[in-house]
């Protein structure tokens, strides 16, 4: 780290980089090397998670000084430079325009600690994203960056490191919850030679974007956790599925790998052990089915990318290229470093009976704090939505929380007490899914809402199988009617048999998920469906001559 | 000009299948989309029916078989930005540059698509020209930046 006694973090998220602080960033650095100041060290970090605020400032003191402890500034424009710089400076004093200010009582609050969004919640995966330049492997390093590599490697068998996965009870963070270790230990035992490793990184639920963050904000962390996972099942290659929409993310992963290779920590010979792993980056090409781990591996192989057609063998049994494959979320590798260096038993602390430890979440729609935050398994989604998020702008009512995308469901607001894990979702109609949080409130239809996912699964649908290809197609049709008033009665019942039809028969995920939106509207929103129906009414103001609708 | 382009792409790659996609990639950010005597010629290279690179290539939406207009305009159609007004973005962006999603208009100049989510959701509803992402759009701000002079062309990188 630097030596010198300031640091001015410069968060380089994509939220932060569309608002300009990519040129914040250069304007300070430009102006402290022209200058006298080399007591203040200005560096690029990944994503603070307050992305509403942004672009984001932190400065943090090297030596004592807390009075000075953790400025965070907001909404930061290339003119407010020059201005804090001269904050820094001996006699300088926090610039009261950039802080953050209590939405409730309009005051600002000058320390990261002490803004709710940020001390309500625990960060493990994202402790480091904001803080650490992810384009400087040294940073790493210095915050106990491969330490668990090491561990691993030098102190642990494979079995070893499959058993403390397994017990610190972790499950896939990708959305269906599969606990991880189990599936590490099948991939372990597939017999073949020349396995893969892969890190499912094609985040394509719409409203989702932790992954993202933590990939731009932290990669080493997800490197490190891929290598881990070569060592314990045997892969020998291992790709990270990147959508192409991601650009920054790419790089900053491309740089954080040839980082790595320099280092001994990738390649022939790992830290002059007898294992050798690389990583290549695969970029999606826009395709939401490619999430589904068959057609991953189907587009890596250079085909399109369409699931396999059930029953077929576990992608561990026969994944890319017909070999044992291990396919993981972004957040999952994440989490094994943090398993290895402090023991099963820390990460078990933190969670529900069968959901431990924490769930990143991007928490968006009609919410006064909108980014990405990070809670134990289990907290309430008042907690999420009211404590971290600070409730619902301009007086209005929570009527809704969506989760898991177009795969997930919508839970009404007399459910805001339940709390958040794998299992307590899908006992609502929900998922946990990849971690995408929409709030909605009183102005949001929930017809408008069953109806835009069906648009959006109808046209991603990969054409495989009919029940999805076509049943999406005709759900859509109908909850478009609806929306402009045409709806007949008949139509609920019409969508409850096309659900049933389509979560039966079709082949892959994204057909079996695609009625979910609908069914859960349908559960805790009929009232509104039939206001549509039969009155031609749109109780929130946005179909049948509300709000134009596209 | 575009076969000299190919073979100085083609001459990194090894001529496996599962190199498909990464040329496909590489071939539309240099030219903007896909020839299809570029399709052609990259069927040869790999050694697969020409009918499996073009399965491929229309199968994936980042790939374009038709050139593209020098401001490619995406407006975000995310959950986020759906609730926080993207279709009346949608519809501005439109009725402001005369396009239909999937159109490009006649002088080049611009091209309109929708992309499922940009992942900037915490500032919807979002556009994006080229590699620049403009967040907490209103009907008026979009207009704004899409008549704005700057092509967004800078890479986010």
């Amino acid at each position: 780290m630097s030596d010198k006694q300031y640091t001015v973090h410069v968060c380089q998220g994509t939220g932060c980089v569309s608002g300009g602080s990519e040129k914040v960033f250069y304007s300070l650095k430009n102006e402290i090397e022209d200058s006298a100041f080399d007591h203040i060290h200005v560096k690029r970090t990944g994503c603070h998670g307050f992305c509403q605020q942004g672009p984001l400032i932190v400065i943090e003191p090297v030596g004592i000084d807390s009075q000075r402890e953790g400025i965070f500034y907001t909404k930061v424009k290339t003119d407010d430079v020059s201005d804090i710089i001269q904050s820094i400076l001996p006699k300088g004093k926090p610039l009261v325009r950039l802080l953050y200010k209590d939405p409730a009582t309009d005051k600002p609050i000058p320390h990261y600690r002490d803004i709710p969004f940020y001390n309500k919640q625990e960060r493990t995966i994202l402790k480091h994203c904001g803080n650490i330049d992810p384009e400087d492997i040294n940073e790493y390093l210095a915050v106990g960056g491969y330490k668990a590599l090491r561990k691993a490697i030098f102190e642990m068998t494979p079995e070893g490191v499959i058993s403390a996965v397994k017990s610190s009870g972790l499950r896939g963070l990708g959305g269906a919850g599969f606990p991880t270790g189990r599936k590490w230990e099948a991939c372990r035992k597939a017999q073949g030679d020349g396995k893969y490793v892969i890190c499912n990184a094609d985040e394509g639920d719409p409203g989702a974007f932790q992954d993202r963050s933590v990939m731009e904000g932290n990669p080493h962390s997800v490197i490190e956790g891929m290598i881990i996972a070569a060592y314990a099942i045997g892969a020998g290659k291992g790709f990270i599925y990147v959508r192409a929409e991601y650009p920054l993310a790419v790089s900053r992963l491309k740089i954080a790998i040839e980082q790595a290779r320099q280092e001994g920590l990738l390649g022939d010979n790992i830290l002059d052990s007898d294992f050798s792993f690389d990583i290549e980056i695969f970029q999606g090409a826009g395709a939401f089915v490619c999430g589904e781990s068959t057609a991953l591996v189907r587009s890596i192989e250079g085909k399109r990318g369409m699931p396999k057609a059930m029953p077929r063998p576990r992608t561990t049994e026969e994944g890319l290229w017909n070999k044992p494959t291990l396919l993981n979320n972004v957040k999952t590798f994440a989490n094994i470093p943090l398993i290895i260096s402090n023991g099963s038993e820390w990460f078990s602390k933190r969670g529900t009976e069968k959901s431990k430890g924490t769930a990143v979440f991007s928490l968006t729609g009609k919410v006064v704090n909108c980014g990405l935050i990070e809670v134990p398994m289990g907290a309430t989604l008042r907690k999420i939505i009211f404590d971290i998020g600070g409730g619902i702008p301009g007086g209005k009512a929570l009527k809704a929380v969506q989760t898991g995308g177009p795969s997930g469901g919508c839970l009404p607001a007399n459910m805001i007490d339940m709390p958040v894990d794998f299992d307590s979702l899908t006992k609502a109609g929900s998922i946990m899914g990849s971690g995408g949080m929409v709030v909605m409130d009183e102005d949001t239809c929930m017809v408008d809402v069953a109806r835009y996912f069906l648009d959006f699964t109808q046209r991603e649908s990969c054409g495989q199988c009919i029940p999805c290809r076509l049943g999406t197609v005709q759900m859509f049709k109908i909850l478009d009617d609806i929306t402009k008033g045409n709806g007949r009665p008949g139509d609920i019942d019409l969508l409850l048999e096309l659900s049933e039809a389509i979560k039966r028969s079709s082949i892959c995920g994204l057909g079996k998920t695609a009625p979910n939106p609908v069914l859960t509207t349908l559960r805790y929103f009929r009232d509104e469906y039939e206001a549509h129906i039969h009155e031609k009414r749109c109780p929130a103001g946005v179909c049948i001559g509300g709000k134009e609708i596209s | 000009m575009e076969e000299e382009l190919l073979e100085e792409i083609l001459g990194s790659y090894r001529g496996d299948r599962g190199e498909l996609v990464p040329i496909l990639q590489e071939v539309q950010d240099n030219l903007g989309y896909l020839p299809e005597k570029i399709m052609l010629d990259i069927a040869k290279f790999i050694g697969v029916p020409e009918s499996h690179v073009y399965s491929v290539a229309s199968f994936y939406a980042q790939f374009r078989l038709l050139p593209l207009g020098r401001k490619r305009v995406a407006v975000c159609r995310g959950t986020a930005c759906h609730i926080r007004g993207a279709p009346q973005i949608l519809n501005t962006v439109e009725k402001t540059i005369g396009l239909k999603e999937g159109e490009t208009s006649d002088d080049m100049e611009y091209t309109l698509e929708t992309v499922a989510c940009i992942g900037c959701c915490a500032l919807a509803p979002c556009i994006r020209i080229n590699k620049d992402v403009s967040g907490e759009m209103t009907p008026e701000r979009a207009k704004e930046v899409l008549l704005s002079k700057d092509d967004g062309g800078q890479d986010v990188g």
